[in-house]
């Protein structure tokens, strides 16, 4: 069977996680390409109808980087997230998506080792989880997922 | 506001599942404002019922849209050119929206979105709590701005009882007795004398008790 490779959207922050991803960039470290990553201009501004459009769009794991606690250059923004994407893990569940595919994790600018360690570990996780199961249905069904 | 909070999905899919186009509705009034059927929530609401219904197998086509106010019969007249494409409509209206909808659309099933909760106000970032129970007959000018008849739960007229301990009524301790406030407002203005008068036991015709209510401004009625 075909190794299952997932889609992986992650909403990082400008001035942490989006800067860690560059600095991992220019140290050549080295992650998988699943991950498409989009700038927001902080963790707080991804909307919950930003992570479930993603997943009815067609992603098998979501995740929002913003700054370390105590370091959001908005005051409070990636707390905000963090609660947001409580949030609509719970909402996912009611769909029937598990909850799991969502995350939310905390980087600084100058971690670009840790940004390529977080998008290698997620997409082993969600490659383990397999795809999501509204791609699966759609599959099965014909249907288009959006 | 009319404060409102989303029904379970599962109920939703329900509502929905004999119809292969709907028409999702919010509002940008109250609803908007305790975030439980505006624009944002309509499409949380569309992506959440397009994917499980996706799952179960199905599918769906939702058209989203959202009237400035669903219980004005002017703006939903908005809807006339579009109500044919769908087979249901769903309302993300409090229960007020949902009959002006159902009332002008008489051909059409609708189905609300929300529990209508209460009327309310915002006590802080996404907390919305009890303040009015419109019975008809103000008193907030005896009782120093805080209702006993949404925030007390025995609807006391002259209070407290004794059921209240250290400002907290005994139904819960994160309740506020609301005869407590009252004595404690009243006495920072100075007005205890308000307190002590006995208030007659209130006529609750006003407050819905003799059926369903309605206002006639005869200079505006047409």
């Amino acid at each position: 069977m075909e190794k299952f490779e997932p889609v992986i959207v992650a909403f990082c922050c400008h001035y942490c996680a989006y800067t860690a991803a560059d600095m991992a960039g220019s140290q050549r470290l080295p992650y998988p390409a699943n991950v498409k990553i989009i700038r927001v201009p902080c963790s707080g501004k991804v909307d919950a109808l930003h992570l479930v459009r993603a997943f009815e769009k067609g992603a098998d794991g979501v995740y929002v980087a913003g700054c370390l606690e105590g370091d959001c250059h908005f005051k409070n923004g990636n707390l905000r997230a963090a609660r947001r994407i409580e949030y609509v893990k719970n909402y996912l569940e009611e769909i029937g998506i598990e909850g799991e595919r969502l995350q939310m994790v905390h980087v600084s600018a100058g971690m670009g080792q840790r940004f390529a360690e977080v998008a290698s570990e997620i997409t082993e996780k969600i490659r383990e989880l397999g795809p999501s199961p509204i791609k699966t249905a759609a599959g099965a069904s014909g249907a288009a997922v959006c | 506001m009319i404060t409102a909070e989303r029904k379970p999905l599962e109920e939703l899919i329900e509502y929905v599942k004999p119809y292969k186009r709907i028409l999702l509705l919010g509002c940008n009034e109250c609803v908007t404002v305790c975030a439980a059927g505006g624009r944002k929530e309509v499409g949380l609401l569309a992506s959440g019922l397009h994917m499980a219904m996706l799952k179960a197998g199905s599918s769906i086509e939702i058209r989203e849209h959202t009237l400035e106010r669903q219980c004005d019969p002017e703006y939903v007249e908005e809807l006339v050119p579009m109500i044919d494409q769908a087979e249901a409509v769903m309302s993300m209206a409090c229960g007020c929206g949902v009959q002006q909808l159902a009332m002008r659309f008489k051909d059409k099933p609708v189905f609300p979105a929300v529990n209508t909760k209460f009327m309310g106000a915002s006590e802080r970032q996404g907390v919305w709590a009890e303040r009015c129970q419109g019975c008809g007959n103000c008193m907030l000018g005896e009782t120093g701005g805080i209702c006993p008849i949404a925030r007390c739960a025995k609807q006391l007229m002259n209070g407290p009882c004794g059921g209240s301990a250290n400002g907290r009524c005994e139904i819960g301790e994160d309740v506020d007795c609301a005869w407590q406030l009252i004595w404690d407002r009243l006495k920072a203005l100075g007005r205890e004398e308000s307190f002590v008068e006995i208030t007659p036991a209130k006529d609750w015709r006003a407050g819905g008790g003799s059926g369903p209510r309605k206002i006639i401004r005869e200079d505006l009625a047409e």
